[in-house]
């Protein structure tokens, strides 16, 4: 019953409308063919008696009104999932890109899945050990958590995110089936190698499945990316039972993607042009992530986004940080002073920490001691911009003692190697062993017993 | 005929061609069925927001109408539920559907086949009015569930329901006024964007004892009041209104989480059922609702969530109960309104809201109150609203209409938060204009002088920020005594009073005594030492470190415990007292 309409009125960069097309449904795949053959997909974004708004993903280059076809698929975008996507790359619409076969399987999913039913969910609580410090003991990443990394153009996101995959582990870690779910969204060509390089060297991509859309390929296919991937994920996740890391970046692209069809449609904005509906969108696929009651998997995200001129109360950090469980900032400075990873400590956070910390999961000490690290760096930093004003000369001694602190701290804490695999007991002893500059009668967020347990102080 | 759709964008759909379309009356769309209410009328066509994903549906699908105003069931079986904006049952749901919300699910939000053991309180021959009492229902372990005459009914009992068990749907009272009569079932339905009809609203006066510090000495909210929280991200608002829900003296919780995280539900889910409230040690969720509308839910029900929950407040305050609300976060809401009102076409205000954004929020918060109900007796609503300010910055519209409409004002500050200082309240910008009107209670329940010993470490923390700005010019050396004083207070009140920690088993709850306690230690020892300054002695000489510890201490000491170390403090602040004398 494929009927061919070729009623199209309007076609501009990235839409296409037309007449008469009386059962598009709303969300429903169309294909696009121009007048030589070319075909590309597209989407109803809004029908109406007069008009359907069909949105193109792909180059509308060389079409005409009097040519163009359309013809309606039936169903809304569906991907087939099957395990044999693992170790492949596809593009932004999840068409092989790696010279391999399609994938065929009965199984077809909705892109744009269905809400986790809140009652569904389970609380994430395992810790999951990055090797890194400033991660797991400030800022501990749990199973089924959304943590983004918000970055500045030229910082060593990628490396980070890189170093994450490569060392991810469970406590106490049972064997189970662990994969990496990797969205490029609108990435150059350099840090897709980058990542597929780096994949290959860890011998990380037999458990990859690998979705690339580049700077150079179509923008709309952005839109799309992200949810595919996530299909997929939720597949392997709580269809096979595995635990999947989700990566997906850059966000910035995606946002920007979204402006540009709100754009289009002659949509009101809200802040700077962005949809008022950014939030939601975003939440549509940041809330994927998470763990279900009687599920063995989980879906770990780490979204990575750039934040336009390095600020953080930009729309798209903002309406990100307000979706997902915290934050991991990377800092400008500290990456002049040569600090990798340069997590900016303060501005970092991990709302789902608590649950993944403590006796049972790391170490007793672990809260008191993330909380007193936080504090006093946040006082050694108070105590360099007192000396910019003043001087050093004019501090007390706790004063100087903070600042010795604040310095140790980031060259000895934050930082690390790019391979330096630092396992939790290593980071906590580090830790306290930098908190021992500092007198004990500060440590006012540490409970008295676990000061004498773990304390490196000569008893006073 | 029934209508038919002939448009759909996003969660918009039109219609035409319905038989009798009334603004804001239910239609069922499409061939699942979906929910959805009437937002506008033009002619022949129906403006429809829909309550469910709208992909897949067609041009000439159905649309048919139920005649009926979105409105909540109301019954016993409310406490414990957890339900979406426009109060389907989630548990219900996952276990009919698993973990995925599917399309068009059509489950009663009350269960009928349970039965309750209902006591009546009537007689045959008594002359009921509205909200005259037929009998009750122990609903939990805390809560009896008091089955009220709906409002607009009234009549002479000509039949009432022996003690027993029913379910929601029998009869249990036959009403007659003039001739007419009316079946009373334990289920009744209210629509949502109404208020409840009461006498008159009274002035508001005990504060809701919420157990966290900063609140209850520096900035109360009472009973019937209304408090807005707004703070960029990571500033705890969530963790704020988690731990009010947790320890607040209200005898009903009903959290509205309202586009945010899922995640934040299934907290309350997993930790409420094990926590004990600290007066009755029965389980929290024995006294708490939750609505649900998560961000990825849709985004016209999120609209509806905060009605919902309104509304089921309103009639747990009917029966005289307390009731606190809270809703996480309205700048969800409020983006709702923004996103379904740009589907409308409609003329945007500020930031793309619509104009009329600052009417709905000012009604939202004046259902909160402390009020006279029809049967004569008290009840109320209490109101806190999160929100959610774009960039951290509280200029913007959400906020500032917020603000406008509400009392009490805890501003989150995230400096503080990136400290790690929480809860994150700023104590310079945040505002209660209830600290009057709680006086009395305070003075009567906690001590004569709270507000003396309240007002003087208000003023010390006032007096840190401006000495700290000369600091920062010349040094901490060149202070005069008096004023290296008021920091050293300021920074036992910042660390051992204004900080709590949520998440410690004893310290996330501090009663009013306690508090008092504290309270009076940190000001007698900063009286003790103002006396020894005057008498020239310098602050480097006066050794507090004990005192201080044992204050930290009492953070984490539970309040029959306190004994030993208030000896032990007062002891000390004795000593330097003789020093000075």
């Amino acid at each position: 019953m494929e009927i061919e309409y070729r009623s199209v009125k309007r076609i501009t960069n990235m839409l296409v409308f037309a007449e008469g097309i009386k059962d598009a449904a709303y969300g429903e795949r169309v294909s696009i063919t121009s007048a030589d053959g070319k075909t590309i997909d597209g989407q109803v974004l809004a029908t109406s008696e007069d008009i359907t708004v069909i949105q193109a993903f792909g180059n509308t280059t060389g079409m005409n009104v009097d040519e163009t076809k359309l013809r309606l698929s039936g169903t809304t975008f569906k991907i087939p999932v099957s395990e044999k996507m693992i170790g492949r790359i596809f593009d932004g619409l999840g068409r092989p890109r790696d010279g391999g076969v399609e994938i065929f399987s009965d199984d077809k999913r909705d892109i744009n899945g269905s809400p986790i039913n809140p009652y569904a969910r389970s609380r994430p609580s395992e810790f999951i050990q990055t090797g890194i410090s400033a991660i797991d003991c400030l800022n501990s990443l749990v199973r089924g958590q959304k943590l983004p990394i918000f970055s500045g153009s030229g910082l060593p996101h990628n490396r980070l995110a890189a170093q994450i995959l490569r060392q991810a582990t469970l406590l106490g870690g049972k064997t189970q089936k662990f994969y990496i779910v990797f969205g490029g969204i609108g990435i150059s060509s350099e840090d897709a190698n980058f990542f597929i390089n780096e994949f290959k060297d860890s011998g990380a991509l037999e458990r990859a499945v690998v979705f690339m859309n580049l700077a150079s390929d179509p923008s709309m296919e952005r839109l799309i990316l992200p949810r595919i991937a996530l299909t997929a994920a939720e597949y392997l996740a709580f269809d096979k039972g595995a635990h999947v890391i989700v990566i997906l970046t850059d966000i910035t692209n995606y946002a920007e993607a979204l402006r540009e069809i709100s754009a289009a449609r002659d949509e009101i904005p809200a802040r700077r042009g962005y949809p008022g509906y950014m939030y939601t969108d975003l939440a549509s696929i940041f809330e994927r992530a998470g763990k279900i009651k009687g599920k063995s998997g989980s879906i770990t995200q780490i979204p990575i986004l750039t934040m336009p001129s390095d600020d953080i109360t930009h729309p798209i950090p903002d309406l990100v940080g307000y979706i997902t469980e915290g934050q991991i900032v990377l800092n400008r400075g500290l990456n002049k002073k040569n600090i990798y990873p340069n997590i900016d400590v303060p501005l970092s956070l991990s709302r789902l920490m608590d649950q993944g910390i403590g006796a049972e999961q790391t170490r007793e000490d672990h809260k008191g001691l993330s909380d007193q690290l936080y504090a006093a760096y946040a006082k050694g930093n108070e105590v360099r911009r007192m000396v910019e004003i003043i001087g050093e000369g004019a501090l007390n001694e706790s004063d100087k003692l903070y600042l010795r602190f604040a310095d140790e701290f980031e060259r000895r804490f934050i930082n690390q190697d790019f391979m330096e695999n630092r396992d939790i007991k290593t980071t906590l002893d580090l830790g306290w062993e930098i908190l021992g500059i500092l007198k004990k009668e500060d440590m006012t967020r540490i409970k008295p017993e676990f000061l004498e347990r773990y304390g490196k102080w000569k008893s006073q | 005929m029934e209508g038919r759709i002939i448009g759909v964008s996003g969660s918009v759909v039109t219609a035409s061609g319905l038989k009798s379309p009334k603004m804001n009356d239910i239609v069922l769309v499409g061939d699942d069925k979906l929910i959805g209410e009437i937002v506008k009328l033009d002619g022949d066509k129906a403006i429809i927001q829909v309550y469910e994903e709208t992909a897949g549906l067609r041009l000439g699908d159905g649309v048919a109408e139920s005649g009926e105003p979105l409105s909540v069931e109301l019954g016993p079986g409310l406490l414990g539920a957890i339900f979406d904006g426009i109060q389907r049952p989630l548990d219900l749901i996952f276990r009919r559907t698993g973990t995925f919300i599917g399309r068009g699910i059509k489950v009663p939000a009350l269960d009928r086949e349970k039965r309750w053991h209902f006591k009546p309180k009537a007689k045959v021959g008594d002359r009921l009015d509205s909200a005259g009492e037929i009998g009750e229902v122990k609903e939990t372990s805390l809560i009896k569930h008091r089955i009220l005459v709906p409002p607009g009914l009234k009549g002479e009992v000509k039949k009432i329901a022996e003690e027993g068990d029913y379910t929601i749907e029998d009869a249990i009272a036959v009403l007659e006024d003039g001739g007419r009569r009316e079946t009373i079932k334990m289920l009744s339905k209210w629509p949502v964007r109404i208020p409840r009809p009461i006498a008159g609203k009274l002035e508001p006066d005990m504060p809701l004892v919420t157990g966290q510090r900063v609140i209850d000495t520096f900035f109360p909210v009472a009973k019937g009041g209304t408090a807005a929280v707004p703070g960029g991200f990571g500033t705890g608002k969530t963790v704020i209104l988690h731990e009010i829900a947790k320890w607040a003296d209200a005898d009903i919780i009903v959290y509205c989480g309202t586009g945010e995280r899922g995640n934040e539900m299934t907290e309350i889910l997993t930790t409420f059922p094990e926590l004990k409230d600290p007066r009755s040690g029965k389980p929290l969720m024995d006294r708490t609702i939750m609505i649900a509308n998560t961000s990825n839910m849709p985004v016209a029900a999120r609209e509806a969530s905060v009605y919902t929950s309104v509304a089921i407040a309103e009639y747990y305050r009917d029966m005289g109960y307390d009731v606190a609300l809270m809703a996480d976060s309205t700048s969800r809401w409020a983006e709702a309104l923004r996103e379904i009102s740009g589907r409308l076409e409609e003329m945007p205000g500020e930031e793309g809201y619509p104009a009329y954004l600052g009417r709905k929020i000012s009604e939202f918060y004046e259902r909160a109150g402390k009020v006279k109900l029809l049967n004569g007796g008290t009840g109320s609503v209490t109101i806190l609203g999160a929100v959610s300010p774009s960039g951290g910055d509280i200029s913007e519209p959400v906020s500032q209409n917020t603000l406008r409409a509400t009392r009490v004002f805890w501003a989150l500050d995230s400096s503080l938060a990136d400290s790690r200082h929480f809860p994150a309240i700023n104590w310079l910008n945040s505002y209660s204009l209830y600290t009057e009107q709680l006086e009395d209670w305070y003075a009567g329940n906690a001590g004569k002088d709270w507000a003396a010993i309240r007002n003087k470490l208000m003023d010390t923390l006032q007096r840190e920020a401006e000495i700290n700005e000369i600091v920062q010019l010349v040094g901490y050396d060149s202070l005069p005594e008096s004023d290296k004083l008021v920091l050293d207070t300021a920074k036992i009140i910042r660390e051992s009073y204004l900080q709590q920690n949520a998440f410690d088993e004893i310290d996330t709850f501090s009663s009013t005594a306690k508090q008092y306690k504290m309270l009076k230690a940190i000001y007698n020892l900063n009286k003790a030492e103002e006396r020894l300054i005057e008498k020239g002695t310098k602050m480097e000489s006066i050794d507090t470190k004990e005192i201080k510890q044992g204050i930290m201490a009492l953070r984490y000491t539970k309040d029959e415990d306190m004994g030993g170390i208030l000896n032990k403090i007062n002891k000390g602040i004795a000593e330097l007292a003789d020093r000075a004398a």
